[in-house]
């Protein structure tokens, strides 16, 4: 999605700026239903005050994990369980964090900090694109930081819309709207499979995601992930070495 | 339970994974073969969320064409791959899924 703004010219900051909120709009399609659900579930079944679903939205902004710690609350579950899932629940965040950060060396706290405040999945899958084209393009920042506020805002925006009129909203979770992010993430994963080592690093983290899925807090997706990982990566060495003629597509990398 | 603490510490530890990987990687030299690897995270990690959450409902883990998730999910892989197209593909899955929901309780099998 990002080849459209891929021109030699390079791009003013607004229009790098624009050009991530353009680029992050179909994330919003899928994102959109979430923040309603979260909203409506926060104040009805979890119990949560008006500004305590807010703030979760507001300063903790991690979609899975802001439904898992209302849940957990909805259950009664002790302060520091909710605190050590979430932990759990975001340690992919890491796994962002460290393949975006080689990119990013050069940046300034002032664009750190916030930058990472607004990490998510789907700002992550926006930009590492971005990021690993080798364009010379002076502000990659500035189309990052539209993708994260376009996400930022529109997440809160439909907190509140689903607070304000949860009681209408009421049972919205069993309609299927949760739906909306698996084929969101279904939009970014498949595009990527261009090589034969994402399609193994998949089929690994696919499966292993299934077997491993009764293990506690997630733990199964940590795993899996790392194992998917470890499997393309290692077919991708082997391939190397066996064949040195043929070089493997990397157009993978970029989104 | 407080929920000033609540979200504090949901903040404090959410904040606490984003940042130093984010902002003290950059500071050393990662060497190549982690970044090549690190290429793969946002197909093992997205790949890991979606199989599970479509196949395992609250029955358990269901294959079978029941299950509107999968089916759904597979019309979504097939748009995707033959269109790369993201918006196209959220929303073809979105109403392929609500239309094979609305068939099956139709049919009374939902």
């Amino acid at each position: 999605m990002t080849e459209t703004i891929s021109t030699h010219t390079s791009l003013t900051r607004g229009a790098a700026f624009v050009a991530g909120m353009r680029d992050t709009i179909p994330m919003i399609v899928g994102a959109t239903p979430f923040g309603l659900i979260f909203g409506t579930f926060a104040v009805t079944t979890a119990g949560l005050s008006f500004w305590g679903a807010m703030g979760f939205s507001l300063f903790v902004f991690a979609g899975s994990a802001q439904f898992i710690g209302a849940t957990l609350l909805a259950q009664g579950a002790g302060l520091g369980v909710i605190v050590l899932t979430t932990f759990i629940v975001n340690v992919r965040h890491a796994l962002y964090g460290a393949s975006l950060a080689p990119h990013m060396r050069h940046l300034s706290q002032a664009w750190l900090l916030p930058l990472s405040f607004w990490l998510t999945d789907e700002t992550y899958a926006t930009v590492i694109g971005r990021w690993q084209q080798i364009d010379g393009e002076p502000h990659k920042e500035w189309y990052h930081l539209g993708s994260a506020l376009l996400m930022y805002l529109n997440w809160n925006l439909w907190t509140l819309i689903g607070i304000l009129f949860g009681s209408q909203f009421e049972g919205a979770a069993a309609w299927g709207l949760d739906f909306a992010m698996v084929v969101t993430f279904i939009g970014i994963v498949v595009p990527l499979l261009t090589s034969r080592p994402m399609l193994v690093c998949a089929v690994v983290a696919g499966g292993v995601g299934l077997l491993a899925n009764g293990l506690p807090n997630n733990l199964g997706l940590i795993v899996a992930a790392l194992l998917g990982i470890a499997a393309g990566y290692a077919l991708e060495t082997y391939m190397e070495r066996h064949a040195p003629t043929h070089k493997i597509t990397q157009k993978g990398e970029a989104l | 339970m407080n929920e000033f603490w609540l979200i504090l510490g949901m903040t404090l530890v959410t904040f606490g994974v984003r940042y130093p990987s984010l902002a003290l990687v950059g500071r050393f030299n990662l060497p190549g073969s982690v970044q090549r690897a690190l290429r793969y995270v946002p197909v093992a990690v997205l790949t890991a969320i979606v199989v599970p959450y479509v196949m395992y409902r609250e029955a358990g883990l269901v294959f079978s064409y029941t299950n509107t998730y999968l089916v759904a999910g597979i019309i979504a892989v097939l748009v995707s791959w033959r269109s790369r197209n993201l918006l196209l593909t959220i929303v073809i899955g979105l109403v392929a899924f609500f239309a094979y929901r609305l068939l099956l309780a139709r049919l009374g099998l939902g």
